[in-house]
């Protein structure tokens, strides 16, 4: 392990990062017994998956090109978490996640069109080009954002869980964040709050390992993540992140056991990036191995799940190879769609301030 | 004297103050391995170690608060922001305990906080922000904004030895455009005096920060095609601002704009202009101009932000607006 400021006892332990991600899911034995997903549903995960990554592949391309300017953080190897959530929720759940969000953005349904226009900053972005990468949103989606202030949204989503539950209805808030947003106060205060007052939230950690360039290790005191949320006497579980399944699974039981129970659970999904911080960190950097990004390349969400699929018969080769194309297809279609989309009027410059 | 951009003459001054001072640290964000977002700090943690070169937590408000600890008991802590944004997760520190305490406790607090500020780079409204004017409405805050690798070196070095907490905005649009000669010997820049850099005699803009350059260039322009010549006078310090030099320039020229990257209303400019009403009202020759960005969120879209922020074009036309008024 590298260098660390944290407290020394630390530096002797052993990591346990990789514990939860357990054998990829192709390997594992009848992962789909008594799971309540339908082979139609099953390929749309797959699909929603593939769109991301591929989605996410142009995306680096169209920065390097700069149609992208800024900052651009890419979701490749981290799909399962996003579109396992979004197959245990209803329509009119309320998602928002941080600043890594093209992937919830696309799973609930904003196109890759509004997506890419937006990344370009042209005026048919999902926010008429004022937000950029990091602030997609699509109310009436229920997806309320893309935050790029780390830890700022954990309250949005207790706010929005208490309006469901003041206004008797059913909906479940589930708020998406990075390992090192749970080191900010507002992550207490919020967990705090929302076990005290039974809101209708999941909150879910994507611990992919690094904040930035700073390993997880180095930044907790106690490594299981999910543990502080004993804290609040709040259910928890650590989750593999990397195994869309398991995702489904625990999502779904904590979706339930919000809309239901009105007790909000907070989960850990273990997963990684493939790809640097932003477009300007290299892919493995100073702060992890080569060998670490391969390692973790070997449990490709979307490679694994493509497996299963097929050793269920439920997809085959054939299929997965259109599959692929038509979403190439999506994709490339939404770069000409950007391209061709006007920049926004200058006018658009005052717009929105205020509501009128 | 050596070349350096005006990253590097901030590298180097904090290099320098952590040799000379053993109670000199730095904290923040990625700082070490990583060599910090922008990379200000790169190399540092191998120099001094990792006691002194501190990978903090992501918490701004604990940054902001330990820091102040620290120099409350005599250390001189250099806290980094990733971007000046973020230090609005650490307001209630910076505002409440590092402002304040010298006021009721007599005790110093020598530390900085380092605050990646502006636009032009389309980071969109949260990597974009110029949050100085929230600071400079709290008493018991310095506040400094350098322009050039000379001033950015030598004002790091005054923050840095200075007993009071000083905020220190650095330019990101800055960083690896600029270039200039930076001493290698030890040398402050005074906090609190502005720097004249260009006379004239026919109007006088006040500025920092980016909008120098801005200035410069506009002032240039204006001065081959018509002549008139234009007094650029760099604050460099904001808080506290020098007096004296704007007053000295305001009798002089009879014409002031006051220009900033920081939106219009509630900006620094404001406070400036009311400043020059009040102790130079007979000298003026026309009603103060100010220009910032506009008074909105800042706006992703390269286009819409290009237009958001002040440019050379637009501050050609108003100083002509005032030139012939
Ligand atoms: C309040 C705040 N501080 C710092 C940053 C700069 N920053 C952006 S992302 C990041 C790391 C966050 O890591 P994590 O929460 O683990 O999410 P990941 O990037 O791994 O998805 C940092 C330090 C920020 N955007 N907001
Ligand atoms: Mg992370």
């Amino acid at each position: 392990m590298a260098k660390s400021a944290a407290p020394k006892k630390n530096k002797k332990k052993e990591s346990s990062f990789d514990k939860p991600i357990k054998k990829t899911l192709s390997k594992q034995k009848d992962p789909l017994k008594g799971v309540d997903l339908s082979e139609e549903k099953l390929i749309q995960m797959y699909k929603d998956m593939l769109l991301i990554r591929r989605f996410e592949e142009k995306a680096a391309q169209m920065y390097g090109l700069e149609k992208i300017m800024g900052f651009c953080h890419l979701y490749n190897g981290q799909e399962a978490v996003a579109v396992g959530g979004n197959a245990a929720t209803r329509e009119k759940d309320y998602f928002l996640t941080a600043y890594r969000d093209h992937g919830h953005a696309l799973v609930r349904g904003i196109s890759a069109n509004e997506v890419m226009a937006e990344l370009f900053g042209k005026v048919t972005g999902c926010s008429r080009g004022k937000g950029g990468s990091m602030h997609l949103f699509d109310a009436e989606k229920r997806m309320m954002g893309g935050h790029a202030i780390v830890g700022g949204h954990i309250p949005l989503a207790a706010g929005f869980a208490f309006a469901s539950k003041y206004r008797a209805e059913q909906d479940v808030t589930v708020c998406y964040f990075g390992d090192a947003a749970a080191n900010q106060g507002v992550f207490h205060e919020t967990l705090n709050m929302a076990a005290l007052w039974k809101l209708p939230v999941v909150y879910v950690c994507e611990n992919n390992r690094y904040g930035m360039g700073t390993a997880f290790e180095r930044a907790f005191a106690v490594w299981d993540i999910y543990e502080r949320a004993s804290a609040y006497d709040m259910p928890r579980d650590v989750v593999d992140g990397m195994d869309i399944i398991d995702v489904y699974k625990k999502t779904k039981e904590a979706v339930d056991r919000a809309r239901n129970e009105h007790t909000p659970t907070f989960l850990e999904a273990r997963t990684y990036r493939f790809r640097g911080h932003s477009m300007s960190d290299p892919i493995h950097g100073h702060y992890r191995t080569k060998e670490e990004v391969e390692e973790m390349k070997a449990k490709d969400p979307i490679v694994n799940f493509g497996e299963l699929l097929k050793k269920e018969d439920i997809l085959s080769d054939e299929d997965l190879k259109s599959m692929d194309e038509e979403i190439k297809k999506t994709v490339n279609e939404a770069i000409e769609y950007a391209e061709e989309s006007e920049e926004p009027p200058l006018d658009d410059l005052y717009t929105d301030v205020y509501v009128d | 004297m050596p070349i350096q951009t005006y990253i590097e003459a901030i590298s180097s001054a904090l290099w320098e103050e952590m040799e000379r001072d053993k109670e000199v640290f730095l904290l923040g964000e990625d700082i070490a391995d990583y060599g910090g977002a922008f990379k200000v700090t790169k190399g540092f943690v191998d120099k001094f170690g990792e006691d002194r070169v501190i990978d903090t937590v992501l918490a701004e408000s604990a940054i902001i608060g330990a820091a102040t600890g620290a120099a409350l008991v005599g250390m001189r802590p250099v806290a980094e922001m990733q971007f000046a944004d973020f230090v609005t997760c650490g307001f209630n520190q910076l505002v409440n305990n590092t402002a304040t305490t010298h006021y009721r406790w007599g005790l110093p607090v020598p530390m900085v906080v380092r605050l990646p500020a502006g636009g032009n780079i389309h980071g969109g409204p949260f990597h974009s922000r110029n949050p100085e004017a929230w600071f400079f409405h709290q008493p018991g805050l310095k506040l400094v904004a350098p322009s050039t690798p000379y001033d950015a070196k030598g004002l790091m070095k005054a923050a840095i030895r200075d007993p009071d907490p000083v905020l220190y905005f650095e330019y990101k649009y800055l960083y690896r455009r600029i270039k200039g000669d930076v001493p290698s010997d030890d040398y402050e820049v005074p906090i609190g005096k502005a720097d004249l850099k260009r006379e004239g005699e026919d109007a006088t803009i006040v500025t920092y920060g980016p909008t120098v350059h801005i200035a410069l260039d506009a002032a240039k322009e204006i001065a081959n095609n018509d002549g008139y010549t234009i007094e650029v006078l760099d604050l460099r310090s904001l808080m506290p601002f020098d007096k004296e030099t704007i007053l000295e320039s305001v009798k002089k020229t009879n014409k002031v704009f006051i220009l900033h990257e920081d939106t219009v209303t509630g900006g620094i400019g404001g406070e400036i202009s009311a400043f020059i009403t009040e102790h130079a009202f007979e000298y003026l020759d026309a009603p103060i101009k100010r220009m910032g960005s506009l008074d909105t969120p800042v706006p992703y879209a390269p286009t819409l932000e290009e237009e958001f922020l002040p440019n050379k074009k637009k501050v050609v036309q108003v100083v002509k607006e005032l030139l012939e008024f």
